[in-house]
């Protein structure tokens, strides 16, 4: 860990493509301020990122980045995790990536508890393709594929994490920074797979779902709620609607997944011989010997 | 008497340890000096259903299975019905005193009806039904006169774990086994007798190979998605997988499976992916960014009869196409495909040093018939010395001095950047699915995107200077008939090959293990050497012909063709040559 890291040492000469008014400048920027507050130089993180406005995130910054494909991010995530556990190993992507074609590997990743940070941009509307409802839209958006306003409920991230066993979930919103800066932090500084959902406008394809309109639902949690007790956060995850409630959820000490890998139990395997013999003492002519 | 030359066949209901059974009589065999070659065919069902284990025995070595039967263990009537036709005039068949057996139906044929009480034996002797297999294995060595001191020293080893009486019970029962088919007095003209040189041999099958070769490679990540018939690998491997320091993990899906070995790959591990057809079609999306962001990554294809699931636990050669095209656009991949077991481990030795020199993924297309195979081979060519290549890989050091940022996709020469691990304080960098610069920045350029697709499809030009080796000639130099294949047919082409020179005829066999990119001027000598090629391959279109021909211009007419799950057997072969049944 470096002590003296700022955030120029995040800066990166690529301006965004985004929209004037994006939630995603101030998840970057939260992004870049939670590293620096954890002391973590450049080096010592990979973005992963799928594919959308927000998985452009990675390459605003100075950091190393894998720019992946619609719906895999956390799976390629998990593959770095568990090659280097050492790693820093944060997830920036949408509402689409995480919850719609990535759905299923959000919810394994809860109860694998692999040690990654995982936020998603969820601003409840695919942007990049120029609007389409996304699973976190509203029952009855009208989109250019939903002209009749789209039929099924939203996927709720915070219960289904909580059900599938997550041990570390927030909630952010791109209006409020200061506290975005410190969950996203907090989500780093968990041992575990960590859940940040970013409640994020998309000016341009979701206008209704705007800073204004956020602004007058969110609140942050008491400073005296435990996220730790179970049944709280059970009945806190239900609220949504005409109060959501922004904050660490809920969260449990539990083994990360990679901590339990016998294999991993000596360090990394990507920064150990690859010599089977030199790495873990095998003796490869006995090996072959079981075959004779 | 036919010595040390037989056929037998252990037919019977899934469950009934036919499978263990037959590996374990394989092994005695081999223990004797002998050269068997074992092939499973069973069926995706727990229970129930005709499965079977034929086992052919030499004296000399041999590489494939072949027609006919000598010796059929009935532990079922269906087994008879199933196999009838294959049994030869003077062969046998062992059946159990309660079987509903019509013994006149394999008089009629010239078949001799041995009936053993296999099930009382086991009971009696045993303790259990179980050990029916057994007492099964010790009436073979009865009748052949096979020593049975090679069968026990199995049965210890095999069983041994289990505890208790395990070991002992079915000791009993084998030679329980044994003695009742010689209190009859059965007669058989068939014999196995050990040799006399009983040199160490391994007995292993095509799956166990690319694993054992594998994890020799200095694989040390395993992401993978159970399906038939390549799980044995992931099953060799996470068994070994403490031993060895191997990360093994079974993820939820084949999508996340692939994309869990690129994050891996990508960190700097040597990670493999273990599939079949279906498994891979899902992975396309993933293989693909794989080859765009230039990570390395071995997969292993094991192939099924498709379509979609097709037969599940047959064999075929189906899927080479799909993998030369998969995912959309262009983009560099290598595949290597074994056609001997001892092939099988090299392809799992050099897969790694492939996908880590190029940046790319690499496929060791394996398929059923090969997987699951088992044959005595000379532990000589297994070799177990460690000697890993990692390619244009930059250390620290490397990186500290270098002139300028690092350039992840750097444009060169050989179309191979340099490669910096993540986490390197000198080489902070990101990739991309998107085209991107040399710094794996998203760009759009036009002339960025042509420079960049040059430089990643370069890099199979590279390997075909560097590495990619032409084919593999079996046979005389100059031929009359060259058989051109790859994979598992191989054996069967090999020994037809055999036949037709000792028969007169001159014929050679030539056979690719590198198959993508391919060799096309070796191929081209190779095909031009001969007046007359014929393709033999396990799939409908003869997918290699006509990849052939789109690289060299070369027609390819003549093609043996078997699709119909099942593997070729030398007579396979032969019998589609119309001018070898006018010479015999």
């Amino acid at each position: 860990m470096a002590e003296d890291v700022t955030l120029e040492d995040y800066e990166y000469p690529t301006d965004p493509t985004w929209c004037p008014g994006c939630g995603d400048f101030a998840i970057l920027r939260s992004v870049k301020a939670s590293l620096v507050d954890l002391g973590l130089a450049p080096h010592e993180s990979l973005l992963v990122s799928g594919i959308g406005c927000g998985s452009k995130l990675p390459h605003y910054m100075n950091v190393n980045g894998y720019h992946s494909i619609h719906g895999r991010p956390v799976p390629v995530a998990t593959g770095a995790k568990l090659a280097n556990p050492d790693m820093n190993v944060v997830v920036t992507a949408g509402d689409g990536d995480s919850y719609g074609i990535g759905g299923n590997h959000f919810l394994h990743s809860c109860r694998r508890n692999i040690g990654i940070t995982h936020i998603v941009e969820d601003n409840r509307v695919y942007g990049l393709t120029k609007g389409q409802y996304s699973p976190t839209s509203h029952k009855g958006f009208v989109t250019k594929t939903s002209p009749e306003g789209s039929i099924e409920p939203p996927v709720r991230p915070v219960p289904t994490a909580l059900t599938s066993g997550a041990t570390f979930i927030a909630r952010a919103f791109s209006g409020h920074v200061q506290e975005m800066n410190e969950i996203f932090a907090a989500a780093m500084n968990h041992d575990g797979y960590a859940l940040v959902d970013v409640l994020q406008p998309c000016v341009t394809f979701n206008p209704g779902k705007s800073y204004d309109f956020y602004t007058d639902l969110v609140y942050d949690l008491d400073e005296d709620y435990d996220p730790t007790d179970r049944e709280a956060a059970e009945e806190k995850a239900k609220e949504w609607g005409n109060r959501i409630p922004l904050g660490i959820i809920y969260r449990e000490d539990r083994p990360t997944y990679e901590e339990q890998v016998p294999a991993l139990q000596e360090g990394p395997v990507a920064n150990r011989s690859l010599d089977p013999e030199e790495r873990s003492g095998v003796d490869l002519e006995e090996v072959k010997g079981s075959f004779m | 008497m036919v010595k040390n030359d037989m056929k037998i066949l252990i037919g019977g209901d899934a469950g009934q340890g036919i499978q263990s059974t037959g590996k374990g009589f394989v092994q005695s065999l081999a223990r004797a000096g002998l050269f068997p070659f074992g092939r499973q065919d069973y069926r995706s069902r727990i229970r129930g259903g005709h499965n079977f284990f034929e086992i052919r025995v030499s004296g000399e070595e041999i590489y494939t299975h072949s027609s006919g039967l000598d010796l059929l263990i009935a532990l079922t009537e269906d087994s008879v019905d199933e196999h009838l036709e294959e049994l030869v005039p003077g062969s046998g068949v062992i059946y159990d005193e309660d079987s509903d057996m019509d013994v006149e139906k394999l008089e009629n044929r010239d078949i001799n009806a041995y009936q053993v009480p296999i099930t009382s034996i086991a009971t009696e002797e045993g303790g259990a039904k179980v050990m029916a297999n057994t007492a099964a294995i010790g009436a073979i060595s009865g009748l052949t006169g096979f020593d049975i001191s090679y069968l026990n020293e199995i049965i210890e080893e095999n069983f041994g774990v289990k505890g208790g009486n395990v070991v002992e019970n079915n000791l009993n029962v084998a030679k329980a086994g044994k003695e009742y088919v010689e209190s009859k007095g059965y007669e058989f003209d068939y014999e196995i007798s050990a040799r006399e040189d009983q040199p160490e041999r391994m007995v292993i099958n095509g799956n166990e190979a690319i694993a054992f070769g594998a994890a020799v490679g200095g694989c040390n990540f395993v992401s993978a998605y159970p399906m038939t018939p390549s799980t044995s690998i992931l099953e060799w491997l996470a068994k070994h997988s403490e031993e060895m320091d191997i990360v093994i993990k079974q993820p939820e899906s084949e999508l996340a499976a692939i994309s869990i070995a690129i994050g891996a790959g990508h960190v700097g591990a040597r990670p493999l992916v273990t599939t079949s057809g279906g498994g891979f079609s899902l992975m396309t999306e993933a293989f693909g960014l794989a080859g765009t962001t230039e990570t390395s990554l071995v997969i292993a294809e094991v192939q099924r009869p498709g379509p979609s699931t097709g037969l599940p636990t047959r064999t075929e050669q189906g899927d080479l196409s799909s993998i030369i095209h998969a995912s959309q656009g262009e983009s560099p991949r290598m595949i290597i495909s074994p056609a001997t077991i001892e092939e099988a481990f090299q392809a799992g030795k050099r897969a790694f040093d492939l996908a880590e020199e190029y940046q790319l993924p690499v496929v060791i297309l394996n398929d059923q018939h090969l997987a699951d195979s088992y044959r005595a081979v000379h532990p000589d060519r297994f070799d177990t010395e460690v000697d890993i290549d990692r390619g244009e890989l930059l250390t620290e050091e490397d990186l500290k001095e270098l002139d300028g940022e690092y350039l992840r996709h750097e444009f060169t020469d050989s179309g191979i950047s340099p490669r910096a691990v993540p986490g390197n304080k000198y080489a902070t960098y990101k990739t991309t699915g998107n085209e991107h610069d040399q710094n794996g920045d998203v760009t759009e350029d036009p002339e960025i995107r042509t420079k960049m697709m040059d430089k990643r499809m370069k890099k199979l030009d590279t390997a075909l200077e560097r590495d990619v080796e032409g084919p593999k000639r079996y046979g005389p130099e100059d031929a009359e008939l060259t058989f051109l294949g790859w994979g598992s047919p191989y054996g069967a082409v090999r020994e037809a090959v055999d036949k037709l020179n000792h028969d007169g005829i001159s014929s050679n066999f030539y056979h690719l293990h590198d198959i993508y990119p391919l060799p096309a001027e070796e191929v081209k000598n190779a095909i031009e050497s001969s007046e007359r090629v014929i393709v033999v391959e396990n799939n409908f279109s003869g997918q290699l012909a006509d990849f052939i021909t789109r690289e060299t211009g070369i027609q390819l007419p003549e093609r043996i063709l078997k699709y119909d799950g099942r593997p070729f057997t030398p007579e396979d072969v032969l019998s589609e040559l119309d001018d070898y049944e006018e010479v015999n």
